[in-house]
């Protein structure tokens, strides 16, 4: 069978059928990208649109005058006995501060009982005035300048959240609150400005979520990243040296590498079962402590990083281990001199990118305990259990909690805590890369 | 076999270097060197040939015992560096190494500057006290390599930015670096263009004053340029060995004739 000799200049029916699914395949990949890239704006664009108010939080100056009467009846600045004095004292102190000054600013309230003025300033407020006071206790008896945060209605009115229609049918603020806000606005009063609480602030009760801040759980991420680091990084890179390039290949060294591609597979909840079962039950560990955070991620992390570095170390090639034994080296001087520098970058790709993963990782520690509303920072020193066993919380964990929260100010700084994320995230993976570049031998 | 420059035989020893009785090698279940009897002379260059895949970089190996890093190969006999046996369960291979040193097929220095290459040897056996000597060591290597003029004024960029014939006389370099007492060459000179070639050999040839040179090559030519005693291998057997002049001119074994007339291999 013989096909007719055609000219060059004209395409047979195969060859069209061929560019055509060439160009097919083409066009499918640019769509896949495209949805992909799409998901990825949206994602974005709905988070920065959702959590960016979060960095911003609104603030009402005023004067306050703190009567020795109710702060320290002794008149002696004894501490004993001015810790007595509980925020309950301090609340009505700060209302009447705020009327003060509205009065001395002449403001009109109209509509208003001292009660609804009060609502305006966030619950949190005599907490701050008292830590204010009992640092300084030569305060007492003064008239102090003093910030404090605006209620979260409030400071939801100044970021689009509420407005004077959906004030009207809202319970916990009337127009005529949002009016007075207003009109201390005009006065210089109450002013919107970064929130730096927002990044050092430990988490508030349902009732403040203005007061609400991430740095517990910055903390505690950034210990548990310690923790999975120092535990992960010397056994997963020492134990895929020693599995890769001295362990005899046999029966076994097959079946301990079937089982660490099982367990990068294992669902990370497990790993929290595990966590739960071995370090609070049975080692006694504390529950929603950061060590334990940090152990049960490191079992998570493991395979992982083993796998990426025996990839790493699989793709150095034999002939520079031949060259090292060739010239007398040990097996482990050509491992330590020559293969491992060339694997290096791969190998901190690897940690880093399981690092990352850790740090986003929620499942295993809602069962370990670090769910927890923290209301304190750890004290690192004077607990006995140190620096890792105080109980913390974590940043995606965090998110978690914050959207389980009625207040949709919780809403927000739920998305503000993912921003926080997503930046902590970026910076693993830019510091990747750039350890990458350093470290890759260019010739 | 106009082509065939043969060297002058001037074998200056007849004492055996090396000397190896009855050596088998198994991969798994193949039988890949077959009972060899050689005896390799000091101070003189050895040339093995042979088809592909009989067996003679295998045996190479094993005189170093390179073969050690497989895990599927055994070898059996006994192989006698100056009357030791190398596969004695006392000798560890890395001081066997030092002595024996390995240039390979395709050159592979390490991606260190040129002086590292050469100054990893002396270093990792402590064959120098301080930075003068081993700067010393480097350069008389360098030399004995016919590399130094070359690169004495970059020593310190990269090993791996020379040209072929250069890496692989870096190579070389950093092999007698160490001062070892044969130097085994695993087809040194095949990745190599035909000038570079030309240098490699004519190094072989000046090399062979201090060291014991054993060198593989498919090249029958080559072996007949370098070499003052070829064997002959075929399917895992050593067929005939002597000196090369003989090899290529009265081989006794049809075999062999066949392979250097050109109807195998």
């Amino acid at each position: 069978m013989t096909t007719p000799k055609g000219s060059l200049l004209v395409q047979d029916a195969r060859t069209r059928k061929r560019n055509a699914a060439e160009a097919r395949f083409k066009t499918y990949g640019k769509l896949a990208i495209g949805v992909g890239l799409l998901a990825l704006v949206i994602l974005i664009s709905s988070i920065l649109g959702n959590g960016t108010s979060a960095f911003r939080q609104t603030e009402i100056a005023m004067n306050v005058t703190l009567p020795e009467a109710k702060l320290d009846k002794s008149g002696t600045r004894d501490m004993e006995v001015m810790k007595k004095v509980t925020t309950l004292t301090y609340g009505p102190i700060l209302a009447q501060g705020l009327a003060d000054t509205l009065a001395a600013e002449g403001i009109v309230v109209e509509g208003l009982t001292a009660k609804d003025i009060d609502a305006m300033i966030s619950r949190e407020a005599s907490a701050q005035l008292r830590d204010r006071v009992l640092a300084d206790p030569s305060l007492v008896g003064a008239t102090v300048a003093i910030t404090v945060l605006a209620s979260g209605r409030i400071d939801g009115y100044y970021k689009g959240r509420v407005s004077m229609e959906s004030a009207v049918l809202d319970s916990n603020v009337t127009p005529a609150q949002l009016r007075l806000a207003d009109a201390l606005k005009d006065k210089g009063l109450l002013v919107t400005k970064f929130n730096w609480d927002f990044l050092t602030a430990p988490d508030a009760s349902d009732q403040r979520p203005e007061a609400a801040g991430l740095g517990v759980a910055i903390l505690g991420s950034a210990y548990m990243m310690l923790v999975v680091l120092v535990l992960a990084l010397p056994v997963g890179v020492a134990s895929s040296i020693y599995l890769e390039e001295f362990a005899p290949k046999n029966r076994w060294t097959d079946l301990i590498e079937v089982n660490i591609s099982n367990l990068a597979a294992v669902p990370s909840i497990v790993f929290g079962i595990l966590g739960l079962a071995i370090f609070i039950n049975f080692a006694g560990l504390r529950a929603s402590a950061p060590i334990v955070g940090g152990l049960v991620l490191t079992l998570m992390t493991l395979p992982t990083i083993i796998i990426s570095t025996r990839a790493a170390l699989k793709s150095v090639p034999p002939s520079i281990r031949d060259a090292a034994l060739g010239v007398g080296a040990s097996k482990m001087q050509a491992v330590f001199h020559h293969v491992l520098p060339l694997a290096a970058p791969g190998i901190l790709t690897g940690t880093i990118i399981g690092l990352a993963q850790a740090l986003g990782e929620t499942a295993p520690l809602l069962l370990i305990g670090m769910v927890a509303f923290v209301r304190e920072y750890p004290a690192p020193y004077t607990a006995a259990d140190g620096l890792f066993g105080e109980p913390s919380t974590a940043l995606p964990v965090q998110v978690y909690n914050w959207t389980q929260r009625a207040d949709p100010a919780f809403f927000e700084r739920a998305s503000g805590a993912i921003i926080v994320l997503l930046i902590f995230l970026l910076i693993m993976n830019a510091v990747a890369i750039i350890l990458r570049r350093r470290f890759e031998r260019r010739w | 076999m106009d082509d065939l420059r043969i060297v002058e035989r001037d074998v200056t020893t007849q004492i055996p270097k090396i000397t190896a009785r009855g050596v088998d090698v198994f991969y798994g279940d193949a039988h890949a060197i077959k009972s060899v009897d050689v005896d390799i002379l000091d101070h003189t260059v050895t040339a093995f040939i042979g088809p592909s895949g009989c067996g003679k970089s295998t045996f190479l190996r094993c005189l170093n015992r390179m073969n050690d890093t497989i895990d599927i190969c055994r070898v059996t006999g006994e192989i006698l560096l100056d009357r030791e046996n190398i596969y004695d369960p006392k000798v560890d291979s890395v001081q066997l190494r030092a002595k024996v040193g390995m240039v390979f097929q395709k050159p592979n220095p390490f991606p260190k500057s040129i002086y590292d290459n050469v100054a990893y040897g002396p270093k990792i056996h402590g064959l120098t006290r301080n930075k003068a000597e081993l700067d010393a060591v480097v350069e008389t290597s360098l030399r004995r390599a016919a590399l130094w003029n070359e690169v004495k004024d970059r020593l310190q960029s990269p090993g791996t930015g020379l040209s072929g014939g250069q890496q692989q006389r870096l190579c070389i370099a950093r092999a007698i670096a160490t001062s070892p007492e044969v130097l085994l060459m695993d087809e040194p000179c095949s990745a190599l263009d035909p000038i570079a070639t030309a240098q490699v050999e004519e190094l072989i040839d000046t090399l062979r004053s201090q060291f014991c040179v054993v060198i593989v090559t498919h090249s029958m030519q080559q072996a007949a340029r370098v070499s003052q005693r070829t064997a002959f291998f075929h399917l895992g057997t050593l067929v005939e060995f002597g000196e090369t002049g003989q090899i290529f001119t009265q081989p006794q074994d049809p075999r062999t004739e066949s392979y250097i007339s050109g109807r195998i291999g």
